[in-house]
């Protein structure tokens, strides 16, 4: 099988997923933040199939893209936007913030660039057609129990999102 | 393929049974009527008793593996995800008994807040199934999805007064600001488990011992223990990630706040210790200098912050911080220089003494809610020991024991930490703990001054439940005898102290 | 010829970073969510990396958990936030200010 990972792709996928990235930050309307969102949410996906992981692709495009997305936009036709995109963009210490983020973005750039031979490069050889299989022997045979504990964390949210949302419970 | 045995269920079976009665809780909430939801709280106190009982036949184990002669090791259970000793065994029974106490405080509360509901008390089970996650993980998926368990289900509880203003606003911020660390925490995982290729503890322990070996570049580890370290202190609210705390415990129903302020803080602490005794031991000299600075700067804020606070439940938010910079010196002096099991001793102790007197802290302060008076301003204190003089000496008893007077149980905890400050020779950070002590004093005394000194502004009579006096008896009596007769209790911490004898542990604290 | 994982991991660092950066400055209570999702979305790129860098699968499935994490947190970050919307009317962060900060 010939390896699918060309630079081109990688470019291409970090281009679009930094550029969404910043428009998320940059759009006044939150619907266009969330359409942004989206697309890097998309971008990613791209670079796990890249990455050899179908399957969390294709669970990163169902659940994030899918669900959390809708849920993003629902709440916010739910709660009027227009009275939401004339308020305030940014706080009043924005330049404080940006400056120390740039610090830190620079910072963990500079970790990876110095430590590339902490991190040997190495071909990747997953089995792509067993990913599937392989991933559910490992979360039902090795992480049952967070497998359990992650149903359960669920399951409160559900509670607290009927508790806080409902008029009457 | 391993299977799963009886063992494995066994050292769950705790776990178990809370989401069992949780779920009970839950579905029994839909049968009762307005008045009588009262049993809900017995559904929840009894799965508490049940899972104490499993806790018990744990502990159980372990003495019957000390029968056989056999040097005491830690119980794995699927797949070594999950690592019951008795470390864990002690948490969780602190966890039991801080959420018992809190539901004993909470009935009357809800009664009169309005929003009685079973939710509540199944929430409560399910954060204390997350805090057992916490203390009993030796993986970092299920700590974090522990955390999380925990976390979520504190965010709806502090929340839980829905037509309260103060309440929603506080539940918005703590979950902004914790799923934010959330975050930065999870990144630090992932530079962890970059650097081992596992999600075990151990195996973590052992890269990082061969990452931090003479010669190799340490930018990568410095910044993993940096980011899995910032995350962690925001949990455990220590400055400068302390931001949320006093809003999260001003607008909280006041017998959470209590809640929180205790097991929530305890499970954090359980999860921060196997964090940086089983994965990041290896980096000692990196944490300690950033332990030493976060914690005089969390006394620093706490203190000088507390003292000029108008609000009964933000000033014991200021003081629980206060208490977090205590409690990290015991962490200093137990990994700085030469490992001592003193600190940890420590650490152990004051958490166990503190789950009582600030707990008992806020019992009283919620049974000063009544119809139309909301009672957390210092001013609703005013008079106190007029209208309720036995209330009134017991937030003495407590007051007194959080600024660490003998013999009352909070010396206790001040007492072994200080002793392995010295012991480990940090002189300059004793004395200015020492400092700090007496600065809290003020603030404590301020509170003892509005009971006893003032007059009363209202004249409304304060009447308080079974279920309140029994909390505060407990509370009570836990502080005096242990501070009195400690004897049993030390020898409880030093039990579960015996997690030294796992190998990882071993050589840091022997 | 492939990508050395580095540039990955350069990637996520950049996200990160956006997701700090615009949970700090923006004042819209639901795009300080989304700046949540992104910083979540680096952790996530940055596991998937690893777990090809080591060829083993644990770091695709701390991504499902994080996934997890991520979902209930936005459910009951969005109840609540209806619950704030309905006793106030404003979705700036800087209004929610009954508490002192």
């Amino acid at each position: 099988m010939t390896p699918v990972a060309t630079p081109f792709f990688f470019y291409f996928l970090s281009a679009i997923a930094l550029l969404s990235g910043l428009a998320v930050i940059t759009q006044k309307n939150p619907v266009h933040s969330a359409l942004a969102l989206i697309m890097t949410l998309l971008s990613l996906a791209g670079l796990y199939l890249m990455l050899y992981a179908p399957f969390v692709a294709g669970v990163q495009i169902i659940l994030y893209a899918g669900g959390i997305m809708v849920l993003f936009l629902f709440v916010i036709m739910l709660v009027s936007i227009e009275k939401s995109s004339r308020e305030y963009q940014f706080n009043h210490q924005w330049h404080v913030a940006a400056l120390a983020t740039a610090v830190l973005g620079g910072l963990l750039i500079y970790v990876y660039v110095r430590g590339r031979g902490i991190f040997p490069n190495r071909e990747a050889v997953l089995p792509e057609t067993l990913n599937t299989q392989q991933v559910s022997l490992h979360l039902f045979n090795d992480y049952l129990l967070p497998f359990e504990i992650a149903s359960l964390l669920l399951l409160v949210a559900i509670v607290g999102a009927v508790v806080m949302a409902k008029k009457r419970i | 393929m391993p299977g799963f045995h009886r063992g494995d269920y066994l050292l769950a079976l705790p776990m178990m049974l809370l989401t069992l009665f949780a779920l009970g809780v839950l579905l029994i909430d839909l049968l009762l009527d307005r008045s009588s939801k009262v049993i809900n709280a017995w559904a929840a106190f009894a799965g508490l008793a049940f899972s104490a009982a499993a806790v018990h036949n744990i502990q159980r184990a372990f003495a019957d593996q000390a029968a056989r002669g056999e040097p005491s090791s830690p119980f794995f259970a699927f797949s070594g995800t999950l690592m019951v000793d008795r470390f864990a065994v002690f948490f969780f029974y602190l966890f039991l008994a801080a959420a018992a106490i809190t539901i004993l405080m909470s009935v009357r509360y809800l009664e009169v807040e309005d929003e009685h509901h079973g939710e509540y008390y199944a929430l409560i089970l399910f954060s204390v199934v997350g805090m057992m996650c916490m203390a009993a993980g030796n993986d970092l998926i299920l700590l974090f999805i522990g955390l999380e368990l925990m976390a979520v289900s504190t965010y709806i509880l502090v929340g839980f007064l829905r037509r309260d203003r103060r309440s929603n606003e506080a539940a918005l911020k703590y979950l902004l600001l914790g799923a934010f660390s959330s975050g930065i925490f999870a990144y630090g995982l992932s530079l962890l488990y970059g650097l081992a290729g596992s999600t075990n503890l151990q195996q973590i322990s052992m890269a990082l011992g061969n990452a931090m070996a003479p010669g190799k570049a340490r930018v990568v580890p410095a910044v993993a223990l940096v980011t899995t370290a910032a995350g962690l202190f925001f949990k455990i609210a220590a400055v400068p990630f302390h931001q949320w705390a006093p809003d999260a415990y001003e607008g909280a129903p006041t017998s959470i706040t209590g809640f929180m302020s205790v097991a929530g803080k305890a499970s954090a602490w359980a999860l921060l210790l196997r964090i940086f005794l089983f994965a990041l031991g290896p980096m000692r000299p990196l944490y300690v200098p950033i332990l030493v600075f976060v914690a005089i700067a969390t006394m620093t804020g706490g203190n000088l912050a507390a003292l000029t606070q108008s609000n009964v439940k933000r000033l014991f938010a200021y003081s629980s911080i206060a208490h977090v910079g205590y409690i990290m010196l015991g962490l200093i002096a137990g990994t700085a220089f030469l490992p001592n099991p003193d600190g940890i001793r420590g650490i152990l102790v004051y958490l166990l003494v503190y789950t009582f007197m600030n707990l008992g802290v806020f019992g009283v302060i919620a049974s000063l809610r009544r119809r139309d008076i909301i009672g957390d301003e210092l001013d609703d204190l005013n008079g106190l020991f007029f209208k309720a003089p036995t209330e009134a000496v017991l937030m003495l008893t407590f007051l007194l024991s959080l600024a660490g007077i003998p013999p009352l149980a909070g010396f206790y905890g001040k007492y072994f930490i200080f002793l392995a400050l010295i012991e480990s020779g940090h002189y300059a950070l004793a004395t200015l703990a020492v400092i700090y002590v007496a600065v809290s004093a003020y603030y404590y005394l301020r509170v003892a001054n509005a009971m006893f000194m003032r007059t009363a502004g209202d004249r409304v009579p304060v009447t308080i439940s079974p279920g309140m006096w029994a909390g505060l008896a407990i509370t009570g009596a836990a502080t005096v005898v242990i501070g009195i007769y400690p004897e049993p209790f030390l020898r409880m911490v030093n039990w579960s102290m015996h997690v030294a004898q796992n190998p990882t542990v071993a050589q840091l604290l022997r | 010829m492939t990508v050395p994982l580095s540039y990955y991991l350069v990637l996520s660092a950049i996200l990160f970073s956006l997701g700090v950066l615009a949970f700090v400055v923006k004042r819209n209570i639901i795009t300080v969510f989304m700046s949540i999702e992104l910083m979540l979305n680096a952790v996530n790129l940055s596991f998937v990396s690893f777990a090809a860098h080591w060829h083993r699968l644990s770091g695709q499935i701390f991504v499902f958990f994080v996934m997890v994490v991520a979902a209930a947190e936005a459910a009951v970050g969005l109840a609540i936030i209806i619950a704030v919307f309905r006793t106030r009317e404003t979705l700036n962060i800087d209004r929610v200010n009954l508490l002192k900060l």
